[in-house]
């Protein structure tokens, strides 16, 4: 069985190329394909170098925020004075982003060597893979994977006789969103509730378990081992100057062919959509695309030309977040699309901070109210309001996750609110 | 205090001020008397989760607004603490606070103590925009003495962090999350531990409520001395709360050098218990065969006239004040009797791990240390009355005596605010006050001498014995009677060592550290403690 959302497109695959292929799931089905080339040649370099390719090479965070890889992990101590710990947050919980989970089903040991190489370079001596609390099937994956690189001598005690040890530990969380923001993510790796704590202290001072850690997202660690074994040049082949490399798409909503796909950064938001994904299924027009996972601002149908890149993405009013554009047709009613948006955001704010504990849930009572035909003219005033409050007042950023959305909805679509108001 | 190269200086809403590296700025601007509203900090509490969002401020060069609680203040750095920003998100915080909030200040206990309620009235914002059902939590119990109301807290976690870093008993949790947070006790424990009682004294509005105080008194109703806690050798300051001259409540006062922020719930009983027992409200003369009353006149000429220097024995309490103990002594000296005794009950000891020199101590009287300054011993049981002899007996050193305890004495003085079973043999009966009815020094276990005030009215003609007895020493011929406390402080200090550069005046509010070793006494307010 193939895999089922492989397309046509020539592109060049890098993390995805044996997405669908059972055998690349196994140790030896791995090896065949040419897995772990890149560990042994990294175990022969040192840290720094390992940093540095990493930093040439332009890789940067593929969890949202686009911070260049190379950097972050030139952070962490050059003199280990205890441990140092990396976590790879597995802790896919963006609405529309289903692009780790992916990795985690097909390639486990394309991860479990991304993050050994990460590791290195950070000389990290345990690596926690947190995996999101609803992939049970997934986390199993990866678990018998990292069982097998146990076996084999991949993981454990003096790496491929290299006398480097490390450790990996796959750790499944209970099942919040906010768990995947790093910090959240550290403190319910501890024991704790998946709470973000105010920085300072970075994570590269004192994170997990007080100790310096980096988090990296799944997709940057995957992409790690092949920049070592081709090169930081070869990299760059994909992408644009200031955002290289190739991006597993998420593609959701009203399109022909949903799905994930890889494609190089740069690309037109209106080719993913329309030529990759086949735009809509019956050929209904396109009233609005949500272009990296629910927590980014809204585009219409007219916003689409615009480069798919961090800085490509920000100039066009939005962000390339997750690359999970949720696309919506012409018989989509903003409003309780929105609604929903806010009422997820609502149920998995953690509740430390006033302006999220509270803004979200009003935010989407509000919403419900102007859906149901209660609204008043004064509630699109109080959204604003709402969406001034809850940006940039939190320790962590899931408040502005929902503003994103509502402020650009209510800017785009006005009339659909005032149209339900008026009603 | 620390070098110059330590210091640095901001500027907080116009005005410089000069702190030590590592200050944050909300201690700064504390500093230069600035107040900046905040929840989920409490100075006493080490873990700072800056999740409340009320001290936001504006910092010049900071693209956000930044939580003062945990903000580093910086050389040169400019804040603003009531810009327009500043207070704009800090209205909205309240307006945030409010949404689901019951209102229900008219019959909450908190009222006029609440911040909540001060910040909002001091937004003020009169109507709400919310315009959604509110959530109804109700109240639960999270101890055996204290009430959870759900609907009015704020999520602070004070509480919650209260019993993790200070107790270091991990009794409470948050449960649930978003707006539906709220705090419980951990599945499957109890909130039991000894010094539970202080999540009620951080909780910053009217959520937790010790269940004995729900619905007795007003914030406004009730007047507030400061006291030292009899419940053990520790000596924690504490705040009487008062309503009609009743103790409803007793609160920690802030002492960095003894208690901290915090106390005992042992504490926190006993002086409300003394509320109800029987008191001598007048002085009882056996002139006929029965006591009866008499003026303080009568009584002192009536004691006076009989008390003749012998043999005799005496018991003393070490819940007496320092004065009393001494002016008791001179008597004593006046009599020919050696050697007055005190009995002290002893308990279990308990740690406050977060502050360990806060522990409830096992002697549970605050003053054994002065009363062994003063002149008096330890003894473990009561001393025989020789039939004949002289008997005086102070405080609560009849406690739990035989009823018929001093029937065989020749003269029988009993001075003391109750009047245990053994008193109704007195020949007289001199009523006292109780500590909270009087001013007076104890000593603490370390030999630090504390100044406790007066919450409540006398009954009666009850006096602070040190007066009375002053008086019946200068009838005698003994010394000079005293009606002011300094007076009497100033008197005793003069006579007993280690109390002697001591003034009342200098003890303040803080106390200090016996003189002994030719040390000199550590002032108030300048306590080694206070340095940290």
């Amino acid at each position: 069985m193939g895999y089922p959302y492989s397309h046509d497109l020539e592109t060049n695959t890098l993390l995805s190329r044996h997405f669908g292929d059972v055998e690349a799931r196994s140790l030896d089905g791995w090896k065949k394909l040419g897995g772990y080339a890149s560990l042994p040649k990294a175990l022969e370099m040192d840290p720094a170098q390992i940093v540095e390719l990493v930093k040439e090479s332009g890789l940067r965070g593929r969890g949202g925020a686009g911070f260049p890889t190379g950097v972050k992990w030139s952070f962490m101590p050059k003199e280990p004075n205890g441990p140092h710990y990396l976590c790879c947050n597995a802790d896919e919980s963006e609405p529309g982003a289903f692009k780790d989970r992916e990795i985690l089903r097909w390639v486990p040991h394309l991860l479990i060597e991304g993050c050994l190489i990460a590791a290195r370079a950070i000389r990290a001596e345990h690596v926690y893979i947190y995996v999101r609390g609803e992939f049970f099937p997934f986390s199993a994956i990866l678990r018998d994977a990292v069982v097998e690189a146990y076996e084999a001598g991949y993981v454990g005690a003096d790496i491929l006789g290299s006398g480097w040890s490390c450790d990996v530990t796959v750790h499944l969380g209970a099942g919040a969103y906010i768990a995947g923001e790093e910090t959240g993510l550290m403190s319910s790796l501890m024991g704790g509730r998946a709470e973000p704590w105010i920085k300072p202290p970075f994570p590269a001072q004192s994170g997990a378990f007080g100790r310096p850690t980096t988090v990296n997202n799944v997709e940057t660690l995957a992409a790690v081992p092949m920049i070592v074994s081709e090169g930081a040049a070869w990299y760059r082949q994909w992408g644009t100057e200031k955002s290289p490399g190739t991006k597993l798409w998420c593609c959701s909503g009203h399109l022909a062919r949903p799905g994930t796909y890889e494609l190089p950064l740069g690309m037109p938001l209106k080719d993913v959509i329309y030529e990759v994904c086949g735009g809509t299924p019956d050929g209904k027009a396109i009233k609005a695309v949500i272009p990296g996972g629910s927590s980014t601002p809204m585009l219409k149908a007219d916003e689409l030309d615009c480069e798919t890149t961090y800085e490509g993405m920000a100039a066009a009013g939005s962000a390339l977040g997750t690359a999970s554009p949720i696309v919506m047709n012409e018989d989509t009613r903003i409003v309780p699309a929105m609604r929903r948006i806010a009422q997820f955001y609502a149920h998995e704010s953690c509740g430390q901070c006033v302006q999220c504990r509270e803004g979200t849930s009003w935010t989407a009572k509000i919403l419900q109210r102007i859906e149901e035909g209660g609204g008043t003219p004064e509630d699109i005033d109080t959204l604003y309001h709402l969406c001034e409050q809850m940006t940039g007042r939190t320790i962590c950023p899931l408040a502005d996750s929902v503003v994103f959305p509502l402020r650009s909805s209510l800017d785009k679509f006005r009339d659909e609110y005032e149209a339900l108001i008026k009603r | 205090m620390s070098d110059a190269a330590n210091q640095i200086t901001l500027t907080i809403d116009g005005v410089d001020v000069k702190v030590e590296a590592g200050t944050t700025v909300l201690q700064a601007a504390e500093r230069a008397g600035i107040v900046v509203p905040h929840y989920c900090y409490h100075p006493g509490i080490p873990s700072r989760p800056a999740q409340c969002r009320m001290c936001l401020v504006e910092i010049e060069g900071q693209p956000k607004l930044q939580p003062s609680c945990v903000f580093p203040a910086g050389d040169g750095m400019v804040v603003h603490t009531a810009s327009e920003t500043a207070e704009t998100a800090r209205k909205s915080v309240i307006e945030f606070l409010l949404l689901n909030h019951p209102l229900d200040c008219p019959i909450c206990d908190a009222a006029g103590q609440c911040m909540l309620q001060d910040y909002a009235f001091e937004t003020g914002q009169l109507r709400s925009r919310y315009a959604e059902a509110k959530l109804v939590l109700g109240r639960d119990r999270v101890a055996d003495d204290i009430l959870y109301f759900g609907d009015r807290c704020i999520i602070c976690t004070r509480c919650v962090r209260f019993m993790e870093d200070i107790a270091g008993d991990n009794a409470l949790v948050v449960a649930q999350r978003g707006h539906k947070a709220y705090i419980d006790t951990f599945p499957g424990k109890d909130l039991d531990h000894a010094f539970r009682g202080n999540i009620v004294d951080v909780c910053p509005v009217g959520a937790l409520v010790h269940e004995d105080f729900v619905f007795k008194a007003r914030a406004w109703d009730m007047d507030s001395s400061a006291g030292i806690c009899p419940g053990c050798s520790t000596g924690c300051n504490i705040d009487i709360n008062v309503k009609e001259n009743r103790i409803v409540r007793t609160k920690p006062r802030l002492n960095p050098d003894v208690n901290s922020y915090w106390m005992c719930d042992h504490g926190r009983r006993c002086l409300v218990a003394t509320n109800l027992r029987e008191r001598a409200e007048a002085p009882m003369i056996r002139a006929a065969g029965e006591l009866e009353p008499a003026s303080w006149n009568e009584s002192i000429e009536w004691v006076a006239e009989r008390l003749v220097s012998g043999p005799g024995v005496s018991v003393v309490s070490a819940g007496l004040s320092n004065e009393t103990l001494f002016y008791s002594h001179l008597l004593l000296e006046w009599l020919g009797i050696a050697g007055g005794a005190f009995r002290v009950e002893t308990g279990e000891e308990i740690e406050l791990k977060g502050f360990p020199k806060l522990k409830l101590r096992a002697e549970r009287a605050p003053n054994g240390k002065g009363a062994e300054l003063l002149g008096f011993r330890r003894t473990d049981s009561l001393p025989e009355v020789p039939d004949g002899a002289t008997l005086v007996a102070l405080g609560d050193g009849l406690e739990g005596a035989p009823a018929e305890y001093g029937a065989n004495a020749g003269f029988f003085l009993y001075i003391g605010s109750h009047l245990p079973a053994a008193a109704h043999n007195a020949t007289a009966i001199l009523p006292a006050t109780t500590v909270p009815e009087m001013e007076g020094t104890f000593v603490n276990f370390e030999g630090r001498v504390q100044r406790f005030h007066r919450a409540l009215r006398p009954p009666g003609v009850a006096r602070p014995a040190w007066m009375f007895l002053s008086r019946l020493l200068e009838r005698l011929g003994a010394g000079q009677g005293v009606l002011d406390i300094r007076a009497a402080f100033a008197a005793m200090a003069a006579e007993t060592p280690g109390l002697q550069d001591l003034t009342w005046g200098g003890l303040g509010l803080r106390g200090a550290l016996l003189n002994g070793d030719g040390q000199p006494a550590v002032a108030a307010g300048e306590g080694a403690a206070w340095k940290r």
